[in-house]
């Protein structure tokens, strides 16, 4: 099984990588791989089987305990800005996108 | 590779010598960080910080002196450096986050601290927990402290190597698919993951949330039980943190009331139904891994258990759900990386989707890239109901054979990997390869099932071999008192590497 190059780019489009046309072929192969191991579960029967999301509810009914609609984080603007690449005025800065 | 004259102490022990004043937390700091810069060529810490670590060391012997006797209190510990930490660097092993510091502490490390255990250090790991031989981390493969031309295993691999060599007496790690059981066998301490729910996930950077859980490493049993007993707990942070009658209760206490339950002499285990899955042994198992765990079950039948022939069917068929389900979780949570709010941003660009698909491109190593894609792929039109939901599917039926084999036994044993600690680049060119490798502990991870490594001898090169020890969900508790009491009939967690022998303390 391969990962031919046209479906690596539209994967990488979608995830939002950008690929460098160099390691498109060596990828591919560990991609197609990759496919070939994950594609042994098409040959399961699973005809009727619920699939799991949360581990434990295969014991039971999962309620995820829910807490109360409050205010409770602090304000952590200026540690978190500390980390941003630009800002300006209070504001994360990226690249303009309306002409 | 003899062992030491003096094996390292227990925290028992040294939380006992800190009591009665014959040292204190900050000579124990002192000498870990002394540790830590002598084996610098482990790569096991990615950041130490002095100054953060003495006031802690100071804060924790106030607290001694005015009476507290809380029994972690001064004890050394690192944290993975996927755990974020206010005032240190977090990386998550990933050139994305190199410089990032959070503006907050994860639960795990606001209740180690609430312990009174004093951080000393932020531990090397694969990049975002992606990986099964520390050799995906952006800065550098780990050692094994064993073999130093040896993998540690992964992905809490520094966790794993800095506790075998001696450099710290407790780590936390997290395991995902296998990331606490296989470093800890590799390295040859203990480990347990608990089960999913029990340690709360918030800080904890995220790979695949359905998966991720966080716990302790240590040398022994008994002080994981310590450790776990403060990491553990209802978190209303974490949705996912469970909150029932099962985790109200301390796994401390309970592990001292099994522990110290009066048995018949070498009858210690009477009662104790041990599940040996057919799949666990079957081709692919090295032969010394084999034996040594032969052994070691032997251990248990000498001293009163029963042995019980189950079957994990389904064993094979965990690696490929596994490598649907963590790519597909990762993916959507490795979306928030895009070069914004934090993390690498590239330094040219056209527009802002390309400064976005440029910095994900340089600041994620190419296993994050492949597993981001291959989650994408699984996830995208057309595919979901064919890989997605069938390996949630896979999943459910992987768990029901767990619950039904643990209606024939209380616990089930079989080695953690079908190999001891494998060369540094032996197989970093072959990702499948070492995929594969994963196969006896992805089971436990999709069905959320606490599972813990136990230091079960060596094999002809002298690496260690672990044992895996499985039970139900909760059952974190009886796995470390039957653990411990192994560990009382055995001295395999007492075998420290050569390059660990020189010790102080």
């Amino acid at each position: 099984m391969s990962f031919d190059p046209a479906t690596l780019t539209r994967i990488a489009n979608l995830a939002r990588i950008d690929l460098p046309a160099a390691h498109l072929s060596a990828l591919g192969d560990e991609m197609g791989a990759v496919l070939t191991l994950i594609d042994q579960l098409q040959a399961v029967e699973t005809n009727g089987i619920v699939p799991l999301s949360h581990p434990l509810s295969v014991i039971g009914e999962m309620a995820l305990p829910l807490r109360a609609d409050v205010v409770s984080a602090e304000n952590l603007r200026p540690s978190s800005f500390a980390n941003a690449p630009q800002t300006e005025n209070g504001l994360f800065l990226v690249p303009k996108v309306i002409e | 590779m003899n062992a030491p004259d003096q094996p390292a102490p227990g925290i028992a022990a040294l939380s006992k010598q800190l009591q009665t004043k014959q040292i204190t937390a900050v000579k124990l700091a002192e000498q870990s960080l002394q540790r830590i810069t002598d084996h610098v060529s482990l790569n096991a810490f990615l950041h130490v910080e002095p100054d953060l670590t003495m006031a802690e060391a100071r804060a924790a012997d106030a607290r001694i002196a005015a009476g507290d006797t809380s029994p972690l209190l001064g004890i050394p510990l690192a944290h993975k450096d996927i755990f974020v930490t206010r005032g240190w660097r977090t990386t998550a092993g990933s050139k994305m986050l190199a410089d990032y510091i959070s503006p907050f502490d994860a639960t795990v490390v606001e209740n180690m601290r609430a312990a009174g255990l004093v951080c000393v250090g932020k531990l090397n790991c694969d990049e975002f927990a992606m990986g099964s031989a520390n050799e995906n981390s952006a800065f550098g493969a780990v050692k094994n402290p064993w073999d130093n031309g040896r993998i540690p295993g992964g992905s809490s691999g520094g966790s794993a190597a800095a506790v075998a060599a001696g450099l710290v007496p407790a780590s936390t790690g997290t395991d995902t698919g296998g990331s606490l059981r296989q470093p800890a066998a590799m390295c040859g301490i203990t480990a347990i993951k608990p089960t999913y729910g029990r340690v709360s996930r918030y800080g904890m950077v995220a790979f695949a949330s359905s998966l991720d859980q966080g716990g302790p490493m240590a040398r022994s049993a008994e002080d994981c039980a310590f450790l776990l007993d403060a990491m553990a707990g209802h978190d209303p942070r974490d949705s996912t943190s469970l909150d029932s009658a099962e985790t109200k209760l301390s796994i401390l206490r309970a592990f001292q009331d099994k522990s110290a339950a009066k048995s018949a002499p070498d009858k210690e285990f009477a009662g104790l139904r041990i599940g040996l899955p057919t799949e666990f042994f079957a081709g692919g198992l090295a032969k010394d891994v084999a034996a040594r765990v032969a052994e070691a079950v032997d251990v248990f039948k000498q001293h009163g258990a029963t042995i019980v022939d189950i079957s994990l069917p389904r064993t094979q068929l965990a690696i490929p759900a596994y490598y649907v389900i963590a790519p597909a979780e990762a993916s959507s949570n490795l979306s928030r990386f895009d070069g914004v709010r934090y993390g690498h941003r590239a330094s040219e660009y056209k527009d802002l989707n390309d400064m976005i698909a440029k910095s994900r491109a340089e600041g994620f190593g190419r296993e994050v890239q492949r597993r981001i894609l291959t989650g994408t792929y699984v996830l995208s039109h057309g595919y979901y109901d064919a890989y997605y939901l069938q390996a949630q599917r896979v999943r459910r039926l992987i768990a029901q054979d767990f619950q039904d084999a643990l209606k024939q036994c209380d616990l089930i044993m079989g080695p953690v990997a079908p190999s001891t600690a494998w060369k540094i680049g032996e197989k970093s060119s072959d990702p499948v390869a070492v995929y594969l490798e994963d196969i006896f502990t992805l089971g436990v991870s999709l069905a959320g099932l606490p599972g813990m490594s136990v230091p079960c001898g060596f094999d002809a090169l002298h690496l260690p071999v672990g044992l895996q020890i499985i039970g139900n969900y909760f059952a974190e508790a009886e796995m470390l008192s039957v653990a411990h009491q192994y560990q009382q009939l055995t001295d395999w967690h007492l075998r420290t590497p050569a390059s660990a022998a020189a010790r102080t303390t």
